[in-house]
Formats: C-alpha cells, sequence, structure tokens
C-alpha cells in the first residue's frame, strides 16, 4: 500500500484515488492476515507527503516540519508537474535538513520528489477533466506500486492521514469527501470547528496556518 | 529624505489570471478612494492576466506600477501599508502573517468557487476585509484598518501529535 504513512492537503484527487484502488486491492487480496499497525521498525516508515499548489503546500510543509524526522523518514514528496513551486519548497526543506546533519552521510536520500499529471487545472472545463482524470490516476497508481512494489505483495499496512486544507471552512473538498464518506483516512483532520460539526468522525485541532 | 512619506498599497493575484481585479484598481473610482485614505503608491502584481494597468508617475497624484511575477512578494508586502489580494491561501495567510491591513477580492469567475468560504470567515472573525471587484472602491471608502483584530499563526503540533499517538511513539 505505497508507503507506511501518507499525508495530503486537498488538490490531490489522483494520489488520493490511487491509493483508495491500491488499499481496496490490498485488503481484498489479505483479507483476514491484517499485521498490525505498529509494524513500523526503528528504521523509520516511509511517507508520502502529498502536495498540493499554492497555499495548501505551506500548510503541507508546516505539519511536516513539525514532524520527528527520524521516525518519518524516507520522505516522498508528490505535486504536480505544472507546479514548479512546491516540490521546490520541500527540496530547500530537505537540504537545510541535510546542512543540520553534515555529519550524516544519508543526506538527502531520506527525500524524493516526484511529479505527477493534474486531474484538472484550475479553470479548465469538467468535461476535458473526466479525461485528465483518468490520465492522471494511472499515472499516480503506477508512481505508488513503483515507490514500493513490496507492497502490492503486503509487506505492510499503510495509514493514511488527510488533512482538509484550511480554505474549506463550510464544505469538504471532493478529495476530503471521498476519503471521509468511504472511510478511508486514519485520521481526517479539518482545520475550522464548524466544519467539524458538520462531519463529526473528522478530527479538530486546530489551525496549520 | 525630506519626501513626504510612502504608503503603497500592493495588489497581487498570485499565480492566476484576474483581470477583473486589476481592472478594478486601475479605475478612477477605485484610484480617487486610495489617494483619499492617503496612499501614495499603488504595485500591481498581474500574474496571467491580459489587462494591461496603465503606469502613473508625477506629483500629487497616485503613483501606479505593475509587473506579472516576482520571486519576492514577500518583500512587496512587507513594504506595503495596504494588500488588495486575490482569495488563494497563500496570499492571504502571506499578508496576514506580516501584519499587514488586507481586502480581499473574491474571483467570482471561477467555476468552483469555495475560495470565498476563506475569505469570509476571515472577515467575520475580522481579520481583514472582503469585497468583489465590484465593491473594492466602496471597500476602501468604508474600511477602517482600526477595527482590524491581529491574527494568530496556527500551529502543526497537535496534529502531529495526534500522528504520533495514533502510531504509539511517544508524545515529545
Amino acid at each position: 500500500m505505497g508507503p507506511d504513512v501518507s499525508m495530503a492537503v486537498c488538490c490531490a484527487f489522483p494520489v488520493l484515488v490511487s491509493l483508495l484502488l491500491i488499499r481496496f486491492a490490498y485488503v481484498m487480496y489479505h483479507s483476514g492476515h491484517m499485521p498490525s499497525k505498529l509494524s513500523a521498525s526503528a528504521a523509520g516508515m516511509r511517507s508520502l507527503i502529498v502536495l498540493g499548489s499554492g497555499g495548501h503546500t505551506a500548510e503541507m510543509m508546516n505539519v511536516v516540519t513539525t514532524l520527528q524526522k527520524d521516525r518519518f523518514t524516507p520522505r516522498y514528496y508528490v505535486a504536480a508537474l505544472t507546479d514548479n513551486m512546491s516540490l521546490q519548497k520541500a527540496q530547500v526543506y530537505e537540504q537545510s535538513l541535510v546542512r543540520v546533519e553534515v555529519d550524516k552521510e544519508e543526506g538527502v536520500e531520506n527525500a524524493q520528489f516526484v511529479q505527477i499529471y493534474r486531474s484538472r487545472e484550475v479553470g479548465q472545463s469538467y468535461i476535458t477533466s473526466i479525461a485528465t482524470t483518468l490520465l492522471a490516476t494511472s499515472h499516480a497508481i503506477w508512481i505508488i506500486i513503483r515507490i514500493r512494489p513490496q507492497v502490492v505483495l503486503g509487506l505492510g499496512w499503510s495509514s493514511i492521514f488527510y488533512i482538509e486544507s484550511i480554505a474549506r471552512v463550510k464544505k469538504l473538498s471532493l478529495s476530503g469527501l471521498l476519503l471521509y464518506k468511504l472511510r478511508i483516512a486514519d485520521q481526517f483532520f479539518v482545520q475550522w470547528p464548524q466544519l467539524q460539526q458538520k462531519y463529526p468522525r473528522a478530527c479538530y485541532a486546530g489551525r496549520l496556518m | 529624505m525630506g519626501d513626504r512619506e510612502r504608503r503603497t498599497v500592493f495588489v497581487t493575484v498570485g499565480t492566476t489570471c484576474f483581470d477583473a481585479l486589476v481592472k478594478a484598481v486601475d479605475s478612477p473610482q477605485v484610484k480617487e478612494a486610495l489617494l483619499e485614505k492617503g496612499y501614495t503608491d499603488l504595485i500591481i502584481q498581474m500574474g496571467r492576466g491580459t489587462y494591461v494597468p496603465s503606469k502613473v508617475s508625477g506629483d500629487g497624484t497616485l503613483q501606479v506600477d505593475y509587473f506579472t511575477f516576482s520571486p519576492s512578494i514577500a518583500d512587496y508586502i512587507r513594504d506595503a501599508s495596504l494588500v488588495i489580494s486575490h482569495a488563494g491561501s497563500g496570499s492571504i495567510f502571506e499578508t496576514l502573517r506580516h501584519g499587514k491591513p488586507l481586502i480581499v477580492v473574491v474571483n467570482e469567475d471561477l467555476m468552483d468557487n469555495h475560495q470565498s468560504e476563506l475569505a469570509e470567515e476571515l472577515a467575520t472573525r475580522k481579520h481583514l476585509f472582503c469585497a468583489s471587484p465590484q465593491t473594492l472602491g466602496e471597500t476602501i471608502q468604508e474600511m477602517d484598518i482600526e477595527t482590524l483584530n491581529p491574527y494568530v499563526p496556527g500551529d502543526a503540533k497537535p496534529v502531529v501529535s495526534l500522528i504520533n499517538k495514533f502510531f504509539g511513539f511517544p508524545d515529545d
């Protein structure tokens, strides 16, 4: 199931749909043999970090900078092909970590950066977005399988954390709604109390920005 | 030194195309309203838009300048006395973090217009003013910057500690 930990702020539709599909396939294949969630080894948990565009990346990077880096490693950052800024921000951050830990040889190998197709650009029409969503989803599935091929064979059970963007005050995004309704995420965070009241299974733990 | 104090208004549309906002700030009504409020300079970051505002320089009038993109948007925000921004969360929080008065103009042409949610919520909490391209002039005339509440930035620690708890890691 992809990396051991996945975290996403919205605008990550293809990745989330693929996670859903692969997780479903995994459960079908291994039903009855669910490994413990605490299989996380001392070496750290492979983490897939899905970056959105613009403000969403800032939200996610606030989480990443607060995470214990030795626990959540290696980190795979995913962002859209047309998004030049997000991976750059993540790269700048990862390089700043390397500089702090000069004696450690592993360096940037702790972090990898992957680009994916977007399901829909801002302003793109809904009709053409059907085709681009299919393309983006297949590409995302391919990437998740490639990052962790053993997973599909069933080595580790992954945990999914979803953080709804701070821009969503009254309604969930499409990705958020899908993960919430289908109970895909292990923990589902929202950033406004009124949204938590509307979606009681969500968790409100303050704002990221 | 010697020149009277500059009070700059910075307009930003981020990476979007938002001609309606650029046109609105380039209109005589909005420029007059800004002059009346004591602003001296108007700098417009116009992004991918095609409407090009007119540059103005000279005495006794609002100085107008524009550019498309810049890697140092934060510097423009830091130097501004007022920021007029599109409703993108990046621009909004960047401005609030710098403690600058902010008018958010919602792009009503976007398809899935959830963007207004954030701006309206923060306007209700009096962290910023919210306007449309049509009401921008009025909003500037009627706004009282003194009524705005400073924004206390959020914190990722509670979310991260819940993620850690989920895995049974000790909290530290």
